[in-house]
């Protein structure tokens, strides 16, 4: 769907993009995350053909980026805005026009969204006249509302009460679901393994990791899992199969351990190893969320 | 192209359906309307007196007797009552007043009584008459043909201003041509500014409401930039065509009513060739606009907010307001001057001069095509500087702009 190659973006001051280069599956969910500043916002309005990179190509769908695909695309930029004067029916209207769709098209699509997301009544309302939580729901139909190809949300949830931002995280799986690939950035990692198939994480205008949110987790799997035992606290003379990493209490006797597995050896041999001597309740292995993956990463590049 | 029209659509739409609009619209015409009616209404009445007036004469120096002739609601009657009765007649009587003449009226005032302070017509009026009988009396004392008088009276200079052009010799009616030049150069250099600072502030409320991300990811700033610049300009044309029609509908309304001073006015209008002053003012708006609005949108995209313009906006307003000022002080007065040609080819000042020239009607071919063809590369040479601007400013926030900084974006690549 979307290719970056080798994308260099320099502004007076600093490099915001160095040599970045992404590929977006189509039919996906692409996570784009990083610190602030790390060039994310950058790279979209490249994508978006706001600014040019001064070296490096875009392609959409195989062909080189131009303005036709403009077209194609949704963006909710982070910092959100609408005319605040303006009705929203007309604002959305005018919107979806300059997107390419004629008044009739954008008329029917407007009001099957203003009917799915209980907003009939805004109609001719004017955005001033709203409250923050339904603005952002007005822009976020906004975004969607030509049935772009590509949906780019910059911070989608930013801004959302809890009731909102999961009403819009459903909207986003299902326009997923009908076919567009979703791009969006984010630093709340909940959201990260809760939806994207894939994700790049960029810091310092580089791209430091990239890949399938199941692959990244797992390549960082380092053999260590959790026991928790009930009986009487064990002791370990240094001839298990392993080393611990933690000791603790657990409720009514339980005691939980974090251990890492000595080289050639499995899980097996550490159910082997405890299974005479105590009761064991879990064996769990230890798989790092994206938020340690993220924080490890960029700790260790800072 | 689509999109611009669409732009300029939802720019001209937006302002011409607010209620602020549509009010200046009509009250610019009735304003005019109303005050050509108090015009008229005033003259009229201090014409005219609204009521008879009946002046008793008490003639001591016997002088004046029979020779004041009645005028228009004013009769003039002889008193036959001593002055204490006729005084008391006074208190009765709001229309009647009495004219004391005294014996030696020369050397002791003449004194007029009337119950409330009288109108300046009828004293006007009084004293004018008796000056002439006066004079007409020391006249005949001193042997002086009187029917003589009369006609070396007549023989009044008129200085009439004729100009020699190729056709004949036509008036020039060069207090006419002064009103309309200065006029123009007041109508130009606020409908510049007016319509300027519109462009500028919505480039202002389309970044602070943040709305530019969303337009910008689907035109070009250029386009979103030339679309705004349009669509407010047409707003000023429809403006400026309303207020044309409705007051020449308003003042005909009027001026048939009560024909004289106004239509007068009207009259001397036609001695200037109204069609070549309106096309050159309507190209000079409409470049002129082009011109500065271009510079006001830059200045928008370069803020945060309209309080920050201030250091901006002063160098760019400068010529405008210098060539203004210079336009109602001295450049009326000699609209061929060296200085007047020179601010007339100069593109950010040409829009004002210009128009204070055109009326007087002197301005030679070349001059005003030289001027014109630098307005024209003037406005896409402004066009070109500030659109490279724009797209960079439009998506800065909370950056202190200076001009050195200006001109960093200008150099920006994409």
């Amino acid at each position: 769907m979307l290719s970056i190659r080798n994308i260099v973006k320099q502004y007076a001051g600093h490099r915001a993009l160095d040599d970045v280069s992404l590929e977006v599956e189509s039919g996906k969910i692409f996570g784009l995350l990083g610190p602030n500043g790390a060039g994310k916002t950058s790279l979209i309005r490249i994508i978006n053909q706001i600014t040019a990179p001064d070296s490096g190509e875009v392609y959409f769908k195989g062909e080189k980026l131009n303005q036709s695909h403009i077209e194609r695309i949704g963006y909710l930029p982070e910092e959100r805005g609408l005319y605040k004067k303006m009705e929203i029916g007309e604002q959305m209207i005018y919107l979806a026009r300059l997107k390419g769709l004629t008044r009739a098209d954008a008329t029917a699509k407007l009001k099957f969204w203003f009917d799915k997301l209980g907003m009939e009544s805004w109609w001719h309302k004017k955005i001033e006249e709203l409250s923050k939580g339904m603005q952002q729901k007005a822009q976020f139909v906004a975004t969607v509302l030509h049935q772009p190809d590509l949906i780019i949300l910059d911070e989608p949830f930013s801004g959302f009460d809890p009731v909102n931002a999961e009403l819009i995280k459903e909207e986003i799986l299902e326009l997923n679901r009908n076919g567009a690939t979703i791009l969006f950035s984010t630093h709340r990692m909940e959201s990260v393994e809760e939806l994207c198939d894939a994700i790049a994480l960029i810091h310092k205008s580089h791209k430091i990791l990239d890949g399938r949110v199941k692959h990244i987790r797992n390549s960082y799997k380092n053999e260590t899992y959790l026991v928790e035992y009930t009986g009487n606290k064990l002791v370990f003379d240094g001839t298990q199969p392993f080393t611990i990493v933690t000791e603790m209490e657990g409720e009514d006797e339980s005691h939980i351990i974090k251990l890492k597995l000595n080289s050639s050896n499995s899980a097996n041999d550490v159910l082997q190893y405890l299974l005479p001597k105590t009761r064991i309740n879990m064996l769990q292995e230890v798989i790092p969320s994206m938020n340690e993956i993220f924080i490890e990463k960029v700790n260790l590049i800072a | 192209m689509k999109k611009v029209l669409l732009i300029i659509q939802r720019e001209y739409v937006t302002r011409v359906r607010k209620k602020a609009f549509i009010i200046m619209l009509l009250a610019v015409p009735l304003l005019l309307a109303g005050m050509t009616a108090l015009i008229a209404y005033v003259a009229k009445d201090s014409q005219v007196m609204s009521k008879p007036q009946v002046v008793k004469v008490i003639d001591e120096s016997h002088l004046f007797e029979g020779k004041l002739k009645n005028a228009k609601n004013i009769q003039f009657v002889p008193a036959n009552e001593p002055l204490d009765k006729a005084k008391a007649g006074l208190k009765e009587n709001e229309d009647l007043s009495v004219l004391l003449i005294p014996k030696d009226y020369a050397t002791r005032q003449v004194q007029f009584l009337s119950k409330k302070k009288p109108s300046y017509t009828l004293t006007n009026e009084v004293e004018n008459q008796m000056n002439e009988i006066a004079l007409t009396n020391t006249m005949l004392a001193n042997h002086i043909d009187t029917a003589l008088l009369n006609q070396a009276k007549k023989s009044r200079v008129n200085v009439n201003a004729m100009e020699v052009t190729e056709a004949g010799t036509k008036d020039a009616d060069v207090g006419t041509s002064m009103g309309v030049g200065i006029a123009c150069a007041i109508l130009i250099y606020m409908s510049l500014f007016i319509y300027g600072a519109q462009v500028m502030r919505g480039v202002i409320e389309e970044k602070t409401s943040r709305i530019i991300e969303v337009i910008i990811s689907s035109v070009k700033p250029f386009q979103l930039m030339l679309g705004k610049i349009i669509g407010v300009g047409l707003v000023g044309l429809t403006q400026f065509t309303a207020w044309i029609v409705l007051s020449v509908i308003a003042t005909k309304i009027i001026g048939n009513n009560n024909a004289g001073g106004i239509m007068g006015a009207l009259q001397t209008l036609q001695n200037i060739p109204f069609g070549y002053v309106l096309g050159c003012f309507l190209f000079y708006f409409i470049t002129g606009y082009l011109l500065y609005s271009a510079l006001f949108a830059a200045v928008g995209s370069a803020v945060d907010s309209e309080t920050e313009t201030q250091q901006f906006m002063f160098p760019i307003t400068m010529p405008l307001l210098f060539t203004y000022l210079l336009s109602v002080t001295v450049l009326y007065r000699a609209p061929d001057s060296p200085l007047a040609v020179w601010l007339s080819m100069i593109p950010l000042t040409a829009p004002v001069a210009m128009m204070v020239r055109i009326p007087f009607g002197g301005v030679p071919g070349w001059q005003l095509g030289l001027s014109m063809f630098s307005m024209v590369i003037g406005f896409l040479f402004t066009t070109y500087v500030a659109a490279r601007i724009y797209r960079v400013g439009v998506l800065m926030y909370g950056k202190k702009a200076s001009f050195k900084e200006l001109s960093k974006w200008f150099f920006y690549k994409e």
